[in-house]
């Protein structure tokens, strides 16, 4: 009992909403606030480079936090907060990569790897049943006296 | 079987250029572009009006973001006391993200002050304004205040014979674009 209640208690601290958004920097309209938090969702902090900003600690993905929400109350819309950031250091710094002709091996690289291998499967899979399904070719009147005479040879 | 031969060379020979890419080194998205807005406060105790983009046009002159608490700034810090001994180019300093207002200003006093200006930037107004994501960084910018190259890391001597004293005597010689 005391071993479930244990248990239990330590799920009341389970993380709901971890990152590492400033509480000073955190905006006092929560409807901006959840605009700041989808936008820095989106985009990658340049040191980290596999952490959103909302999940970095370094300085630099702090100062995009403030200038994103800077933004976000001087009234652009979170596209156009995006767009400025783009317009700064690229492509990269989404976490999803925008969907252009640059990017098409990207998108669609997996799916066509997918369909070249089961290509390469249904070669391979089909060249080998061709073996070892195919019926022997039926034998000639020479080969079929030939076994006779073996098949007598044997008996005696 | 030729066919996975094949295959093997061009995904191996596709990851083994990826391998020697250094993913911190980002094509800056402000080469040709004209210099970024923006007006920097001086730093302490240098008595000048701080840095701002309208400072760069007329001449052809380096951008050079730097700090006291980043270490490749103290390799490259000879090699700019150099180019200003010598008068090759005004070089300007942006000093990115001090702790305190006394660090930066205490950094160039121990090891010597390579700039003709510096801005302060604390808050990353300028840096992010430039795509900066480490230091240090350089630019090179023309005398219309275009950015014409973005150099990652220290310059050294072989960085500046080989790229950027060449550009610049280039950008010297070109008439206004």
């Amino acid at each position: 009992m005391i071993r479930l209640l244990a248990i239990l208690t330590l799920f009341a601290f389970l993380p709901t909403d971890a990152t590492a958004v400033d509480p000073d920097d955190l905006l006092a309209d929560p409807k901006l606030e959840a605009r700041a938090r989808d936008v820095g969702r989106h985009l990658r902090c340049l040191v980290c480079q596999n952490q959103s900003i909302d999940d970095s600690d370094a300085q630099l993905a702090r100062d995009l936090r403030v200038l994103v929400r800077e933004r976000i109350v001087a009234g652009d819309s979170n596209q156009k907060v995006i767009d400025y950031v783009v317009s700064r250091y690229g492509d990269f710094v989404l976490l999803q990569p925008p969907f252009k002709a640059k990017t098409y091996v990207l998108w669609f690289g997996p799916a066509a790897f997918l369909v070249l291998g089961g290509l390469v499967a249904f070669m391979f899979y089909r060249r080998r049943g061709d073996g070892a399904t195919q019926a022997a070719a039926p034998l000639t009147d020479a080969e079929r006296r030939k076994l006779a005479e073996i098949m007598k040879s044997d008996d005696a | 079987m030729r066919l996975p031969l094949a295959a093997f060379l061009v995904i191996g020979g596709y990851l083994a250029v990826g391998l020697t890419l250094d993913p911190h080194k980002l094509p800056s998205m402000l080469q040709g572009e004209p210099v970024p807005p923006f007006d920097l406060p001086p730093i302490k105790g240098r008595g000048d009006k701080g840095f701002a983009s309208t400072d760069l046009v007329g001449q052809v002159s380096l951008v050079n973001v730097f700090a006291s608490w980043c270490v490749a700034c103290r390799v490259e810090h000879p090699f700019l006391m150099k180019i200003k001994e010598n008068g090759w180019v005004p070089v300007h300093g942006i000093d990115w993200r001090e702790k305190t207002p006394d660090t930066g200003p205490a950094w160039l006093k121990r090891f010597g002050d390579p700039y003709t200006l510096i801005g302060d930037d604390p808050r990353s107004k300028a840096a992010i304004a430039f795509g900066v994501t480490g230091a240090p960084e350089t630019f090179v910018v023309d005398h219309v205040g275009v950015i014409r190259y973005k150099h990652v890391g220290p310059i050294s001597a072989e960085v500046w014979e080989k790229t950027l004293q060449p550009l610049i005597e280039h950008l010297r010689k070109a008439p206004a674009s």
